[in-house]
């Protein structure tokens, strides 16, 4: 099955209206019909049309979307899958929210930046305009503004990190809870700086947030060394780090030396498979609908065992959030890609693109 | 009712099929040469296409619509005609040109969560689930083979001189008709499997979930055609009634028509069981070509057969967008061409007078194997 967007927030009246109905469009859903009048009608999966494309940089653009129904409120910091057709194809991709989650006109924002050997963000930033249809998946993502507010904070963020960051900012700046907040961004040039007006007009406006740019082309890369001369009282903020895997890394290690984790967020764009953790022991995979068994190594996921032996397996995202690829584990256990963590009992519905089978499983696919 | 089963030996001299005149290398470049005609066009598949499936789908939804209200109006005998009309070409493009073909994988590709395969659902009796199974897998990998394709005749028709003579034959060209008509139930119990039924080889849980699936699928077509909307017509509702009745069997009618001239006119070739063993992929490619017969007609002809008049093209990529077999009908016949194949087609009079007329004819003994065309002798394909 292919990915479809979240189920959207619709009035129970609505509904039980549509269900009444429902007998006289058979086999269809008096869904398939209001969609001719106005795709955003759709009230089995939350869809968006494209109101403006705005230009950051020159290959980042802020995509502003209306939902088609109540937005769900995200919480700043949080990504958002969506779907776009591009040639005819769907294509599914998280991207951080950029928009202040309680906006008065209910609209939210992507800030895409371009991938040249990507096909979403060239399209995105290249091809697409007002009026188009996206599909809203799920928001998820625990890289957000902690409940209750810290008293101060850190956000340290590089290129296209900066996206969970704005969002968070915006919220706070929406709350006038920027007191003691300070922001060391870095980008290669001022002119690759995302945001630039907008953080800069923040930083007028509010006593209590400092932006410090960095550009990286002329100053270097930011390192945990930097600290103790560009925001010495780090070691007291609840710190937030959105960049590369390398930078992420570095900060990591600093806060871990110091004791400190705890204080520490941090967001990874791409869930690390497989890298982090050790090989499990791999196993034999029966599928049982299509009656195939292979066998698959501890760090191949189920659902790449399964296409390499030929088998229509079902994906989505294969990164383990829109479980688009579940099938039922009917014996056995699994070992998640992400974690290392030894997972299953029988019955469990379980993603097949973040784990491999320890030992020998039955899986319903 | 009798069952299909193939007689050993051939009882007559059947032409030479052409599969055993090709050599083993010569099967095998010809299958990597359907390959390539297949992936060529996977890999252009995009925007242009997907407009289509989008837009048929569209208009059948509006004819669907129009149709509806146009016999709720209806007091008038024009708008009585028009809305049948409307309704029975918006039922024939909803279970030929898109349920058929989207349940076939053919727009999978676009990986659209409603245009796809696992989800779809058609406007006919046939649940999704048995359909696939006994279409998609049985049918579309066994083509024409005597015993295994359980299409071959249905179960119930001898269609095929091989098939042994039984007397219930001799009522074959009456339930022809009643078949004909009833397209849709037809179908939905073939999809059953009956002859896995009585062989035992159907577990009571498998067979009760696809009763109950079927029953499922037959309630909500009977409530919707036949009490929702002539209920919803007030004191109408008799006409509205008749209207959706004409409906359905005109779209059984033309389902069954398109359907019957795929594999039932004289030019397709049969096969047993032992011409087919160790079949390659090259092998399976010639089966489906021999087997398979096109019908010829316009545009507009082809889309509300559902593009079924390129059965043979249909047969050699049945997961292919149904609105591409046009363009590759010239690759393909210039394959028959330097192969010395046959590209079996013929105008729809034609195609459907031979299968009446076999129906006719071997609803009696006997009866012998159908003259064949001979190896395709067209022009030659552009390129």
């Amino acid at each position: 099955m292919a990915e479809r967007g979240a189920t959207p927030k619709v009035a129970p009246l609505r509904r039980r209206a549509l269900k009444a109905v429902e007998s006289l469009f058979t086999p269809l859903l008096p869904d398939d019909y209001l969609e001719l009048i106005n795709p955003l009608w759709s009230t089995r999966e939350l869809r968006g049309r494209i109101e403006q494309i705005k230009p950051e940089t020159g290959d980042a653009v802020t995509v502003t979307i209306r939902p088609g129904h109540d937005w769900d409120r995200h919480k700043p910091g949080q990504y958002l899958r969506v779907g776009v057709v591009v040639d005819g194809k769907h294509h599914w991709r998280a991207y951080s929210l950029t928009s202040d989650p309680n906006r008065a006109d209910g609209w939210i924002s992507i800030t895409p930046k371009r991938y040249e050997p990507g096909v979403v963000s060239p399209y995105l930033t290249r091809n697409a305009r007002p009026g188009e249809i996206v599909r809203l998946g799920g928001v998820e993502g625990t890289f957000v503004l902690p409940d209750p507010l810290p008293p101060t904070m850190l956000f340290i963020s590089a290129g296209s990190g900066i996206t969970p960051i704005m969002s968070m900012l915006r919220s706070l700046d929406h709350r006038d809870a920027l007191d003691d907040v300070v922001l060391i961004h870095s980008a290669r040039t001022p002119g690759e700086v995302i945001f630039r007006d907008r953080l800069q007009r923040m930083d007028a406006r509010n006593q209590g947030f400092r932006l410090m740019e960095r550009h990286t082309a002329e100053q270097g890369r930011i390192t945990p060394d930097h600290l103790d001369e560009l925001c010495p009282d780090w070691r007291e903020r609840e710190t937030f780090v959105c960049g590369p895997r390398e930078m992420i890394d570095a900060f990591c290690e600093r806060w871990a030396a110091e004791g400190l984790t705890e204080r520490l967020h941090m967001e990874r764009f791409q869930p690390i498979i497989g890298s982090q953790v050790e090989a499990g022991q791999g196993g034999t995979i029966r599928f049982m609908r299509s009656n195939k068994v292979v066998e698959c190594d501890g760090s191949t996921p189920i659902l790449v065992a399964g296409e390499g032996a030929g088998i229509e397996m079902p994906f989505g995202c294969r990164m383990g959030i829109c479980h688009t690829c579940t099938g039922r584990l009917c014996s056995g256990q699994l070992r998640d890609l992400r974690t290392g963590e030894i997972v299953g009992t029988e019955g469990e519905m379980v993603r097949t693109c973040v784990n491999a089978p320890q030992g020998p499983v039955d899986i319903a696919l | 009712m009798a069952t299909v089963e193939a007689e050993r030996p051939p009882q007559f001299d059947e032409p030479a099929s052409p599969l055993a005149r090709l050599t083993d290398e010569q099967i095998e470049q010809l299958g990597k040469e359907f390959d390539a005609i297949h992936d060529e066009v996977f890999a252009e598949l995009g925007d242009r296409d997907r407009r289509y499936i989008q837009s048929m789908i569209e208009m059948q939804r509006r004819l669907a619509v129009m149709g509806r209200i146009l016999l709720w109006l209806g007091k008038y005998r024009p708008a009585q005609v028009a809305g049948t009309a409307a309704l029975s070409l918006a039922k024939i493009l909803e279970n030929m040109e898109i349920g058929h073909n989207v349940m076939h994988g053919q727009w999978d590709w676009m990986n659209d969560p409603q245009i796809h395969s696992s989800s779809w659902d058609w406007d006919t009796a046939s649940t999704p689930e048995a359909w696939k199974h006994s279409h998609n897998y049985v049918h579309h990998t066994y083509t024409n083979i005597l015993g295994k394709d359980h299409d071959l005749g249905y179960e119930i028709m001898r269609i095929d001189p091989d098939q042994k003579w039984n007397p219930v034959y001799l009522a074959q060209p009456i339930y022809n008709i009643v078949l004909a008509a009833f397209f849709e139930w037809g179908v939905a119990l073939h999809d059953l499997d009956l002859e896995a039924i009585r062989k035992g080889e159907k577990s009571k849980k498998q067979l009760k979930h696809e009763l109950k699936g079927m029953w499922g699928k037959a309630r909500s077509q009977i409530v919707k055609d036949y009490i929702a909307y002539p209920a919803l017509s007030g004191r109408n509702w008799k006409r509205t009634l008749q209207a959706n009745f004409a409906s359905n069997m005109i779209r059984n009618f033309w389902s069954y028509a398109i359907i019957f001239c795929g594999h039932f006119p004289d030019q397709a070739y049969t096969f047993h069981p032992e011409e087919v063993e160790n079949e390659t992929r090259g092998g399976w490619y010639v089966r489906q070509l021999l087997g398979a017969a096109n019908i010829e007609g316009s545009p507009l002809f082809h889309v509300i057969s559902g593009n079924l008049g390129y059965q043979v093209e249909h047969h050699l990529f049945p997961d292919m967008p149904s609105s591409r077999y046009a363009e590759i009908a010239p690759k393909v016949k210039d394959i028959c061409l330097r192969y010395g194949l046959p590209y079996n087609s013929g105008p729809f009079s034609q195609q459907l007078g031979m299968v009446q007329r076999k129906i006719l004819r071997l609803a009696f003994p006997g009866g012998k194997p159908s003259p064949k065309p001979g190896p395709y002798t067209g022009e030659p394909a552009v390129r």
